[in-house]
């Protein structure tokens, strides 16, 4: 009978075993999450891809400037307001609140230089970055550079407008 | 002889309490222990690499969620800031506080900085930011009054009962969309109500509470 309670016994021990592993509930399993490292490696995270290696959806050509519609202004606004209103302000006069708070003081878009630069010099500094000013590339999607592009144009435009502008019917609003 | 003797009375009201003892812990261990912050860690701050704080950045300085979080709109992940998104600001100032040492070393190395997670779920549980973001639930509905903390603290459970109080009814939990990454958002009277919001989202609880919504 020696041998039936060893068989009993190891199969207590093989449940017992069963059951430790089970308490972890596959909470974690072997699959990869973002920001996990692979099980037992060594890499550093994250792995940096080889030199010419380009996202599988990254669009062949930068795409041209989109027609300005009232749809592309309002992306536009929204976007200027996360990621460019912090330092340029969100007039475009250059006091955002980070400058309040000792970044340079970018220049307004409204001076000569920058009314008169052509809307591909816009769309390469958020592409590339321009001195201090660090590159929006990775945050700012091409499609969304036109729309900040249109909605600064329109910012600039906006600064010269005369009450001849403004629709007849809303005209008294502002006198 | 007789069968019960003079302390007979002492044994069975120590049995007795002690049953009602044993009872009362096992109903405490189960039902008491998964709800103590210890256990959910509700309210706990980890220790971060960079003493972060959001009470400065997001109501201080009035950052928008996504100058740092910027995959949130767009996948299951929120997205953790890149070295070089705090060296956009912090490459001009503040350049030399010992606090930001790390970040500093990071770039200087070109090693991710490690933060500590604040909110974590079980592998087996699927879940999606995007959506919520889509459907008009504010950060703050899962997250907590996150733009007064000084250190990131959990402020809900995630279990799985949370997720279903929601899922039932989120009608009391939705905002008009241009409100979801404000962390200081307020229901007023001029707010439409949740059942406006459900009928504009197009929302629908019917199979809201199905395993396999969470359970892929
Ligand atoms: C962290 C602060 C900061 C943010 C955010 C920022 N900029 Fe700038 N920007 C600057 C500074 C500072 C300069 C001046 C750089 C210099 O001259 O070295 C500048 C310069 C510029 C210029 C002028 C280039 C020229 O020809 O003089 C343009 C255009 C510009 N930024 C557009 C943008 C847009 C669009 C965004 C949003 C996607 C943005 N910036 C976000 C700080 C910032
Ligand atoms: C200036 C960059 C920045 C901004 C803006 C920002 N965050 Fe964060 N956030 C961080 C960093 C860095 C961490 C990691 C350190 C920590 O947990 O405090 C973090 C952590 C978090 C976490 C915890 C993540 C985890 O599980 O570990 C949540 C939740 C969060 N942020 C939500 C928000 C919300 C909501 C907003 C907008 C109201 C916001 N953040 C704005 C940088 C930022
Ligand atoms: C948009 C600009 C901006 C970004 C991006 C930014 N910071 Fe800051 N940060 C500031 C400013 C401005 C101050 C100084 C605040 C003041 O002077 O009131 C500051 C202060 C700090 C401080 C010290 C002051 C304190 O008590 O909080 C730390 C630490 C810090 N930041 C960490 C970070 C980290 C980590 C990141 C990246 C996740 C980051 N910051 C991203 C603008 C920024
Ligand atoms: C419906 C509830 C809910 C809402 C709304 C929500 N979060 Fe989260 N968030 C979570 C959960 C749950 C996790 C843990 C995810 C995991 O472990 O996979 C999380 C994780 C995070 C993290 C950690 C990194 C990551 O991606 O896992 C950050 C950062 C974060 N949230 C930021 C935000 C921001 C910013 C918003 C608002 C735009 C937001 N969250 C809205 C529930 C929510
Ligand atoms: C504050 C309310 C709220 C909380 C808390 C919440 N959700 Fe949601 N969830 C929603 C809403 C609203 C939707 C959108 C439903 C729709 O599309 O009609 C949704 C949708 C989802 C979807 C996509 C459903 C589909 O049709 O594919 C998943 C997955 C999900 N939630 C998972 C979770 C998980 C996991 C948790 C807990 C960690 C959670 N949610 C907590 C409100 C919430
Ligand atoms: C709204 C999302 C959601 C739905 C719907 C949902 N669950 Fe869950 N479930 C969760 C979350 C989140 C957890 C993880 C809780 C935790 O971390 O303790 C979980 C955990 C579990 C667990 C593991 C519990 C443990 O402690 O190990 C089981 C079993 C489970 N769910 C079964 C179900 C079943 C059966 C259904 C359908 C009736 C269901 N779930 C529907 C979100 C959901």
């Amino acid at each position: 009978m020696r041998w039936r309670r060893g068989i009993a016994i190891a199969g207590l021990a093989s449940a017992a075993a069963i059951g430790l592993a089970a308490c972890d509930n596959m909470a974690n399993q072997p699959k990869l999450n973002p920001y996990e490292l692979p099980y037992g490696s060594q890499a550093q995270w994250p792995v940096t891809p080889p030199p010419h290696v380009v996202a599988r959806d990254q669009p062949l050509h930068p795409p041209a400037a989109p027609p300005v519609t009232m749809a592309l202004l309002e992306r536009g606004r929204q976007r200027f307001d996360i990621y460019c209103a912090p330092c340029h302000g969100r007039f475009g006069d250059g006091n955002g609140m980070i400058v309040q708070r000792g970044f340079p003081h970018p220049p307004s878009y409204y001076s000569d230089a920058l009314r008169n630069a052509p809307s591909q010099h816009f769309y390469d500094v958020i592409t590339h970055g321009y001195g201090v000013m660090y590159s929006y590339a990775d945050r700012v999607e091409p499609a969304d550079r036109w729309a900040i592009v249109a909605y600064v144009r329109a910012l600039q435009a906006s600064a010269s407008a005369t009450l001849a502008d403004v629709p007849p019917e809303q005209r008294s609003a502002l006198q | 002889m007789a069968i019960f003797g003079p302390r007979a009375n002492l044994f069975m009201n120590a049995a007795l309490l002690g049953v009602t003892g044993a009872v009362i812990v096992l109903l405490l261990a189960v039902w008491v222990v998964p709800v103590i912050g210890y256990n959910t860690q509700e309210r706990f701050a980890p220790q971060q690499p960079i003493p972060f704080s959001h009470k400065h950045h997001v109501s201080g300085l009035g950052i928008d969620c996504r100058y740092c979080h910027t995959e949130v709109e767009k996948s299951a992940d929120a997205g953790m800031p890149s070295t070089a998104i705090c060296m956009t600001c912090h490459s001009q100032i503040w350049t030399n506080a010992a606090m930001l040492a790390p970040d500093r070393q990071s770039l200087a190395t070109n090693t991710p900085i490690r933060w500590t997670r604040v909110y974590t779920l079980p592998d087996y549980v699927f879940f999606d930011h995007s959506i919520h973001i889509a459907k008009g639930v504010g950060c703050t509905e899962c997250h907590g009054p996150i733009g007064d903390m000084a250190l990131t603290w959990k402020a809900r459970t995630l279990y799985m009962s949370w997720c279903l109080s929601c899922h039932r009814d989120p009608a009391p939990h939705l905002r008009p969309r241009d409100e979801v990454f404000n962390p200081h958002w307020q229901r007023t009277s001029a707010t439409p109500s949740g059942a406006a919001l459900m009928a504009e989202y197009n929302i629908h609880t019917d199979n809201l509470s199905d395993c396999g919504i969470c359970h892929r």
